[in-house]
């Protein structure tokens, strides 16, 4: 079973609402000042991108809809902070009352450290033993359930809807870093990525239209030949 | 890890409910502890406020518009060109970028969470990030074009991009009829952050 984030497809959400030319980047003080944090606190090293993405998706249901986006990256944050032992549950009741540098004080990110922080970026390739399997319109299968394999409940960026379809491969991006297991301490396991693009009649009862696919970045182990 | 816990037992709830105070607690608690800088956080929003947006996008696509030969090194080796003009960086370290056509309307989404090409095209609007967007764009794309005043030809397909992995997506959009011999700075005022993400379409070009 998946989590609360996994929406693709649904039914429900009511109409898509665009923005107007010339809405400000932030919508409100806090919004950037959430953002900023996190970026921030990242530069600490204690996670990585999968196991920040799971501490969202890891929100109660309950929360994980009733929170606007940035109250989702706050809440995200602060149980990631505390499970990598960074602040304790008592950091954040009593205001962080602290008597000695922390730790990792001499990591925080500086001022003059952020356009190059920001332009390094944090590339997912990497080199890899693991074979490439299939070739560029290769019939393929995805997973028939869209899962973590290693940790029940676990990350994964296979969609539920997308489970067990039928797709091509469209696109060979190399190896890169496997999120089902980067996001919970098992290391990198590169392997081979490729997008698949999958026709809207395989993922739809009534699709829109017979000519439309949705094209998703799938790793390797997510299929099986077709 | 976080495990699963009940609504009230994760460590946020710890924190005030309010998110404008909760973030304000929390910047307090890392700042003494010494973890954060106040003055990184404001050079990380004023790069984005100020910075890094739409406008990089905008100039890719008018110089593809402009010139053959970039436009074949965009679509196919993007990443050498991408750094040469300084749009390396984060959430854009893998760009892709896919191509509209008279018969392919190419539409990109991230459903699982919210992946964007921030040295492209900034942070993302609140609809992009929207349960709504996220939810329809796979499903029923055309539904979700018609709300942004786009329809498009039967004979085009859509092809809609699930940004899964680290892999980041820009559309190149057709150019609009009517803009030959316009500068690259003038084309470059027609691309809208919109027509990058395919939700949108170019501006026409203002009659002389």
């Amino acid at each position: 079973m998946s989590r609360v984030h996994d929406m693709g497809g649904r039914f429900g959400d009511g109409p898509v609402v665009p923005d107007a030319k010339d809405d400000p980047v932030f919508s409100t003080e806090w919004h950037a000042r959430a953002l900023a944090v996190t970026l921030a606190c990242g530069a600490l090293g204690q996670w990585n991108i999968d196991r920040s993405r799971h501490a969202r998706e890891c929100l109660s249901p309950k929360d994980y809809a009733r929170f606007s986006y940035y109250e989702k990256w706050l809440a995200g944050l602060t149980d990631l902070l505390v499970a990598s032992e960074v602040l304790t549950p008592q950091d954040l009741v009593d205001a962080g009352d602290a008597a000695e540098p922390h730790a990792l004080s001499e990591r925080r990110l500086r001022a003059a450290a952020v356009p190059d922080v920001l332009a390094a970026g944090g590339p997912a390739d990497r080199p890899s033993a693991v074979a490439p399997r299939f070739a560029i319109g290769d019939l393929v299968r995805t997973r028939a359930r869209a899962g973590n394999a290693f940790v029940a409940g676990g990350h994964t960026r296979l969609p539920a809807y997308a489970q067990g379809a039928i797709g091509r491969i469209a696109l060979i991006h190399g190896a890169h870093v496997l999120p089902d297991s980067a996001a919970h301490g098992r290391g990198d396991a590169p392997e081979p990525l490729y997008a698949v693009a999958i026709q809207a009649d395989q993922l739809w009862d009534a699709p829109e239209h017979p000519a439309d696919e949705v094209i998703l970045d799938l790793w390797q182990s997510y299929l099986e030949p077709a | 890890m976080p495990h699963d816990q009940s609504s009230d037992d994760h460590p946020h709830t710890l924190l005030p409910s309010d998110p404008a105070l909760r973030v304000k607690a929390l910047e307090t608690i890392l700042e003494r502890k010494g973890l954060i800088e106040p003055a990184a956080l404001d050079a990380i929003i004023d790069t984005y406020e100020t910075k890094i947006g739409p406008r990089n996008g905008a100039l890719v696509v008018a110089r593809a518009w402009s010139d053959p030969a970039f436009r074949a090194r965009l679509l196919s080796d993007p990443m050498p060109l991408l750094t040469e003009l300084g749009f390396y960086g984060r959430q854009g370290e893998h760009m892709v970028v896919v191509e509209n056509t008279p018969s392919v309307h190419n539409m990109v989404v991230c459903t699982l969470c919210s992946c964007y090409p921030w040295p492209l095209l900034g942070i993302p609007p609140h609809w992009y990030k929207s349960d709504a967007y996220r939810a329809r764009a796979v499903r029923e794309p055309r539904k979700v074009l018609a709300e942004f005043g786009v329809t498009l030809p039967s004979g085009t397909a859509v092809r809609v991009w699930d940004s899964t992995a680290e892999i980041r997506y820009l559309v190149l959009p057709m150019r609009p009829d009517g803009t030959e011999g316009l500068s690259v700075d003038a084309l470059r005022d027609l691309v809208t952050r919109d027509s990058m993400i395919g939700t949108g379409l170019p501006e026409r070009a203002v009659a002389a």
